[in-house]
């Protein structure tokens, strides 16, 4: 039996976007493309996640900006929040973002580039909609490096000492990414998000490395992430089921997917099976409540 | 019957955007104003809301917001509070310093930092979804949370929380930690709460929906059966 946790934990598929896209990499990288997002999300929506993130994985790399139809797309028809990161370097992007229908915005590159940039966004739309992303790499030493541009780019920025500068500078939550684990289905870095959750007083997103279901049960556990997000586990338990998926995407790497075969590193679920399993170690999460 | 107007406050901050696509899916009809003289003429008044106390009640105070949110009240027209639109409706708020409020519902908004008990480090902001609870004694019966089940969970995001001073007002309470704070409260025709029902799934949506009914019968004369 674990200790009772003080609050609910979020359950959040995280999408990640390329053009029209939702596509799914290793390392952030090697993507394969999988549907399209708004698809994805109504489903997830429909079968109780708590969030959704939208990452536009290749905003950063061009500087251009496909999101906004996305999201707008997605906000009509979904009424629980939705987190957008990728490419947002100014507060008008950020605006422009909001606008379009997104919550809460997540924030590397341009943070990690000018710090301040996050007080100046919390001071405008407020922290609790200025998440600020990490992603770090584990170097010898037991150190933790923090990358931009999707794991491209070394910053020098030591992961933990930068997580707490950005609670300072006011940011509203911490989205943790393990670059090492992200997509590879072997588990979360449970030391990674630890570190960083015991020394915010703000909540912190474990990402990256859902394979199996006791993951997500271990980086709440022995992490204490106060949300989790996963990808993998859920999109291909969902292409599992649905055939229409096959026909709508338009550019990049496809043959993964006519190919139908499933993808052995993880395995597949569904949100309510994470709920189910999370609840029998006394792990509260957001269920259907019945009328009485 | 036309769809029923309602004006979406915009003081600048907050994701107006989903309470608009909320309301739409309740049948209403919304329109993000800033002008008072636009807002005067709404048959509801949403006051939304994400950021600081102090800069919202400035910037409320400036365009003339403040004046024409008390008389909407005043006359009895239905007004929603979400979450710092909730906050805003308090005498005084100790958000970084001491700032004066709409003052339309009597009490204070104050810390969930500062109100945990020692030992007590829990994360702020409060972000998660976590129960909405019918307080012992009271009935959502006719009012804004009818049909929605006790203990149904909804989407919080916040740092401060109201205490209002007649706790008659206090419609659903909810739990963080050591904490029990007033999550909705209804005062005359007002609803407030500290959630994002526009962000809380099917049950937020409800909520959207008693309010757009609420909206009609105001609007024929008929009168509201308040949770007692």
């Amino acid at each position: 039996m674990t200790k009772r946790l003080p609050h609910p934990i979020r359950v959040i598929p995280r999408l990640d976007i390329k053009g029209p896209n939702l596509v799914k990499g290793v390392h952030l990288e090697g993507l394969r493309v999988l549907g399209k997002p708004e698809n994805f999300a109504r489903y997830y929506y429909e079968q109780g996640a708590d969030e959704l993130i939208y990452m536009d994985i290749v905003a950063s790399l061009y500087g251009r900006n496909n999101l906004l139809h996305i999201v707008e797309k997605t906000s009509r028809e979904i009424f629980i929040p939705l987190t957008v990161g990728g490419g947002l370097r100014t507060i008008e992007d950020i605006r422009g973002i909001l606008c379009a229908g997104a919550d809460k915005v997540a924030l590397n590159t341009a943070v990690i580039a000018r710090p301040e940039f996050i007080r100046e966004a919390v001071t405008c739309f407020g922290s609790s909609t200025i998440v600020v992303s990490i992603e770090a790499t584990k170097h010898a030493g037991e150190k933790y490096e923090c990358y931009t541009d999707n794991g491209r780019v070394p910053t020098g920025f030591d992961a933990m000492e930068w997580a707490q500068r950005a609670a300072e500078f006011g940011a509203g939550e911490i989205l943790v990414t393990s670059i090492d684990k992200e997509g590879t289905g072997k588990g979360y870095d449970i030391e990674l998000t630890r570190q960083i959750a015991d020394r915010v007083s703000i909540p912190v997103i474990a990402c990256g490395g859902a394979g199996r279901l006791e993951h997500i049960r271990d980086v709440i556990v022995d992490g204490h992430a106060d949300a989790v997000v996963m990808a993998s586990v859920l999109h291909y338990g969902y292409i599992r089921d649905q055939t229409s998926e096959r026909k709508d995407f338009t550019e990049g790497n496809v043959n993964f997917l006519m190919s139908k075969q499933g993808y052995s590193k993880v395995q597949e679920v569904a949100l309510d099976e994470i709920k189910t399993y999370l609840a029998n170690f006394d792990i509260e999460t957001r269920r259907k409540v019945h009328a009485s | 019957m036309p769809p029923k107007k309602v004006a979406i406050v915009n003081y600048g901050m907050g994701n107006l955007f989903s309470v608009k696509h909320a309301c739409l899916a309740a049948g209403l009809f919304p329109w993000i104003t800033d002008s008072p003289a636009e807002i005067s003429k709404a048959d509801a008044l949403i006051l939304p809301g994400v950021g600081a106390f102090g800069e919202a009640m400035k910037i409320l105070n400036r365009l003339g917001l403040s004046t024409v949110i008390r008389e909407f009240v005043e006359m009895d027209k239905p007004v929603m509070g979400i979450c710092l639109g909730m906050q805003l409706l308090m005498t005084r708020s100790f958000e970084f310093g001491k700032h004066e409020g709409l003052n339309i519902i009597e009490g204070e908004v104050v810390s969930l930092k500062e109100a945990f008990k020692p030992g007590e480090n829990f994360k702020v902001p409060h972000v998660t979804w976590n129960k909405n609870k019918t307080p012992e004694g009271k009935s959502w019966k006719g009012s804004m949370l009818d049909g929605m089940a006790n203990g149904q969970y909804m989407y919080f995001v916040h740092s401060y929380f109201v205490t209002p001073r007649d706790t008659h007002v206090v419609l659903s309470s909810t739990q963080y930690g050591g904490i029990v704070f007033c999550s909705s409260l209804q005062y005359k025709n007002v609803f407030a709460c500290q959630y994002h029902p526009e962000r809380s799934g099917p049950a937020g949506l409800k909520i959207y929906c008693n309010f757009a009914n609420f909206i009609q019968q105001m609007s024929l004369g008929g009168e509201y059966v308040r949770a007692s």
